[in-house]
């Protein structure tokens, strides 16, 4: 009878053909802990039965080539960023197992932040902390997790506290957050160190088989070639040397009582709801999720402006340039609007309400915010467009009408309106207005209207109603429809209110003080 | 509307009123976008704001991560699992993936990168500029690999072209970047959407933690010099074909043009307006905006430059693209370039002022270097 | 059990080890050493004496390397002879 007891698991590959030269042997050095660590991985992924699911995410370091190895699916990340690429494999693939692989560099140094947030996060992942107290790779520089006196290629003199600070306890340092299930510090040392090591790996990918979210196991484990040590004297050197700073133990373990964690870790022995775990929707539903609707008329008179009539010149049956006649881009009727006030006085959803109901009334348009340098003052402002025929440039340089809520805005914005163009203005806030020859100039008592109203905030709808009164430049039924989409009724019908404040005042003559009084202008927000 | 082969043929929904990023966002989900990894920063966080609220309504996964340097190596994740995936920043943060963005042309990762210029260098400030068109379009990461850059000029094509990205990343395996400025990202117009999802494409090579795909492995590394030499070239052949079959542009009022603008994104706005004001006044200007900025559409370029009397390069930079242009017209007629900075962009009547300038023969060394002056 | 009180055999696959020499150290029973030999990759294989083996199996979690040692329950297995390992690696 010959049973195998022991044997090579399964989960390697027979030989290694990714790797180049010998085939038949890692690329470890006699005695690295990579080797063991990959092992007992491998083992686990045979004993449970989860080889096809098991996606591994490769370092940057020795173990990089881990994928020579290991027979399961694997990604190989950028330095560092192991637990970034985890987190998003992860939660394309819920069901999948998915371990994270580092060493010290790797994960303490230049990715401390990656891992820190996955944990943070608790991302249901196991990681895999391999340290060895230096960068092995690269040539045995110095590591966040060397020793203090410990001599590096980087550290020639021996790490000291005062010049490198002092080595980072990765474990006890992520037990401090909230999300992890299970945090261990294990060694490879002796065979009874060697064990533990495999009991720490299966449990931390049981945990993440049964959902139980962000699990790490961290590693002391040799380098002999680093280290400058003969195999036995390094693992002797991780027994001996390295649990002096980095105790071993249990850290964190919600799986199980708090009793049998070292220190007393917290947990509470609960599974809790999968981190990133994503809704269920079936991929043909997301255009009514989003509101996508069938185009219906638009509201008010004319119909919508078609697609631009375009020429493809196409090349190999492939879409490849557009060519039109610049009579497209010059339109017929447009209104270069500009609405400016201090942050709050609405000028910004005034233009965006503008804008709105253009486009109901199937006009083209545009709005366009200020922001960044032009809101130095505590000025906002916006630049709409409303045209009969495409928008060409969406910034509104010489406007045809000028909405100002507040002097600095009125002062600034003026010298740009086009002659015979419209400036509506706050006359309840701006009682001294700079000169506006060739403008026709509708002082609204906007604000005083508005709080005659109850609410001062809809200063900015009075203006719009002023405009609408004395132009028409847009049905009121698509103001009102643009509103209804986006705000509660009973705010429509006050704004409503307001807007209808506006027109009555203007049709009423209260606003005649322009600078050119002819009334023989022709309607602005008309042609520019 | 540019016809963009996925899903840009089929119906479209009613247009509603949004931001530019808002439209890159809904745009992305249509094209079967299934993840959003990002990191907020104005000018471009409506991105995530608008993927915070949408992706997870759609069955997808929006996180913000750590930073842009976890968002780029996230997507490199999703995308080795075989999902679209995308994120949207602002040069800052775009510094900050160009590791990502090299490990994922590398690696052959699709995925898709929005970039809403804002003012720099360093912090710089908020406002629109283009200043990013180097670090996109020539490399910003290491090693020898390109973007796909796409240069929306509207809030429509915000959406289109971010569905056209990934049909380019998955046809190339390669990111494809849609480079706008603060002003597209932040400007509202219609934006008519397709009323159906993009039909999603195999991906036989992703890692998908079954069976099927267990002997997959997804890397950029290659240790064999001859084996790298071997990727690289493999690499450059998908970026010929590229160069062959993905140039888009829009020309307008070209055919008789003796003054030919070149500009993108929102500057290719104003010089359509100027062009108009231009032809007002008896000059015979016209506009080429390219609508790829890598492949740039340098035949066209030299095309024009052999039958134009002038060529003015109008960039919200120091002159970034412009090289492109001159590389492409090769002296064969005067490319002067104008250029605003920090924010500033230039009007309309700005540009008219340059080009009667240059007609007249008076500003053409000015204008070759206004952008110091200006 | 044999007289001797072995329960188990070990198989080096000489090839294959490092002559790192932890399995030395974490067997019990004291039955491997170092060979004489130089292998392929110019290391002392470990070398299983033929008896003593307790089959615990603690040389090969031991042993870093994936397959330089197998244990197997009672006695000699015939089908993972040093020609099956030769084989395997011609594959």
């Amino acid at each position: 009878m010959r049973t195998s007891l022991h044997e090579r698991p399964k989960s390697f590959f027979d030989t290694f053909e990714r790797k180049d030269g010998d085939h038949t042997v890692t690329h470890y050095c006699p005695g690295c802990g990579h080797g063991n660590v990959h092992k007992l991985i491998a083992e686990a992924i045979d004993d449970f039965g989860i080889a096809d699911r098991t996606i591994f995410v490769d370092p940057v370091g020795c173990s990089v080539f881990a994928y020579y190895y290991l027979d399961v699916g694997h990604v190989q990340a950028a330095h560092g960023r192991a637990p970034a690429v985890a987190t998003a494999v992860k939660r394309a693939h819920p069901g999948s197992i998915v371990i994270c692989y580092q060493g010290d560099g790797d994960l303490a140094a230049i990715g401390g932040n990656e891992i820190l947030q996955a944990a943070s996060r608790g991302e249901d992942i196991t990681v895999i902390f391999i340290n060895n107290a230096l960068y092995g790779m690269t040539g045995g520089q110095m590591a966040p997790t060397t020793l203090l006196g410990q001599v590096t290629t980087t550290s020639p003199l021996g790490r000291s506290a005062s010049r490198e600070g002092y080595p980072m306890r990765v474990s006890e340092l992520l037990a401090s957050l909230e999300a992890p299930a299970y945090i261990a510090r294990v060694a490879l040392g002796d065979i009874k160190s060697d064990l533990k090591t495999r009991k720490a790996i299966r449990h931390a990918i049981k945990n993440q088989m049964e959902g139980r979210g962000f699990s790490l196991v961290e590693i002391l484990s040799p380098c002999p070639t680093g280290w400058k040590m003969t195999p036995p004297d390094a693992a002797k050197w991780v027994l001996e040397t390295m649990t002096k700073t980095f105790p071993l133990g249990t850290v964190r373990d919600c799986a199980a009582s708090a009793s049998a964690s070292r220190d007393g870790a917290a947990g509470t022995g609960a599974p809790r709801e999968m981190t990133g775990r994503r809704a269920e929707v079936a991929v043909r539903e997301i255009p009514r999720l989003l509101g996508l609707t069938s185009p219906e008329a638009p509201t008010g008179q004319t119909a919508a402006p078609g697609p631009a009539e375009t020429r493809l010149h196409t090349i190999r049956g492939v879409p490849h340039g557009v060519s039109r006649s610049v009579s497209r881009s010059v339109s017929r009727s447009v209104s270069r609007i500009k609405a400016a006030g201090f942050g709050g006085q609405g000028a910004l959803f005034l233009g965006a309400l503008i804008a709105e109901a253009g486009m109901r009334a199937g006009r083209a348009v545009s709005w366009l915010p200020s922001y960044g340098p032009e809101m130095r003052g505590g000025t906002a402002h916006c630049h709409v467009i409303v045209s009969d025929g495409e928008v060409d440039s969406p910034l509104v340089t010489r406007s045809t009408v000028l909405f100002a809520f507040n002097r600095p805005s009125l002062e600034k914005f003026v010298p740009e309106v086009v002659e015979g163009g419209m400036v509506v203005y706050d006359a309840s806030l701006i009682n001294d207005p700079p000169p506006m020859p060739g403008l026709e100039a509708i002082a609204v008592p906007a604000s005083r209207l508005a709080d005659s109203l109850g609410a001062a905030r809809v200063a900015n709808m009075v203006a719009l109603g002023a405009w609408l009164g004395r132009t028409r430049g847009l049905p009121l039924e698509a103001v009102e429809a643009a509103m209804r989409g986006k705000l509660k009724p009973e705010v429509v019908a006050l704004n409503m209110r307001a807007i209808e404040e506006g027109r009555r005042f203007v049709l009423q003559g209260g606003a005649a003080q322009g600078a050119t009084s002819s009334g023989a202008t022709p309607a602005p927000g008309g042609a520019s | 509307m540019i016809v963009v082969n996925g899903n840009g043929t089929g119906r479209r929904a009613a247009p509603r009123l949004m931001k530019g990023n808002e439209a890159a966002i809904y745009g992305a989900l249509l094209a079967g976008c299934r993840s959003f990894y990002g990191y907020p920063i104005t000018p471009a966080s409506e991105l995530a704001e608008t993927a915070a609220k949408l992706f997870p309504a759609c069955g997808g996964t929006f996180l913000q991560a750590e930073s842009e340097v976890a968002s780029i190596n996230m997507m490199y994740g999703a995308s080795s699992a075989g999902e679209r995936t995308m994120t949207g920043s602002s040069g800052p943060g775009v510094s900050l993936m160009q590791e990502g963005i090299s490990y994922m042309a590398g690696a052959e990762l699709p995925c898709v990168i929005v970039d809403i210029m804002r003012g720099g260098p360093g912090l710089g400030n908020i406002g629109p500029e283009q200043g990013d068109y180097f670090q996109i379009v020539k490399g910003g990461g290491h090693g020898c690999y390109r973007n796909l850059v796409l240069a929306p000029a509207s809030a429509q094509e915000m959406a289109d072209f971010t569905m056209l990205a990934f049909e380019l990343a998955d046809r190339y395996r390669n990111p494809a970047v849609v480079l706008a400025d603060g002003f597209i990202g932040q400007m509202m117009e219609p934006v008519a959407l397709p009323l159906s999802v993009a039909a999603p494409i195999a991906r036989p090579w992703a890692v998908e933690g079954t069976a099927a795909t267990r002997r997959n492995l997804i890397t950029s590394i290659f240790l064999e010099h001859e084996a790298l030499e071997r990727h690289v070239r493999a690499l450059q052949f998908k970026y010929d074909k590229a160069a062959g079959r993905e140039v888009r542009y829009e020309e307008i009022a070209l055919d008789d043009a003796t003054v030919v603008l070149v500009g993108y994104g929102i500057v290719a706005r104003v010089l359509r307006r100027a062009v108009g004001l231009l032809r007002e006044r008896g000059i015979k200007a016209g506009l080429l905006r390219p609508m790829t900025l890598w492949p740039f559409p340098s035949e066209e370029v030299r095309a024009l430059a052999s039958r134009a009397r002038q060529m003015l390069v109008v960039e919200m930079s120091t002159g970034q693209m412009v090289e492109d242009v001159r590389l492409a017209a090769a002296e064969r007629c005067p490319v002067g370039f104008y250029g605003r900075q920090g924010g500033m962009v230039p009007s309309a009547e700005e540009i008219v002022e340059r080009v009667e300038a240059l007609q007249t023969g008076s500003g053409a060394a000015e204008v070759q270097h206004a952008h110091v002056a200006a | 059990m044999s007289e001797t009180g072995t329960r188990g055999w070990v198989v080096i696959d000489a090839e294959e080890c490092k002559g790192c020499g932890l399995c030395v150290l974490a067997c019990p029973a004291g039955c491997l050493s170092f060979g004489d030999e130089f292998n392929h990759q110019g290391y002392h294989p470990i070398r299983y004496s033929g008896e003593g083996c307790r089959a615990d199996g603690l040389c090969f979690y031991a042993c870093p390397e994936p397959g330089a040692i197998a244990v197997f329950k009672d006695e000699e297995p015939k089908n993972l002879s040093a020609e099956a390992l030769d084989d395997r690696r011609q594959r």
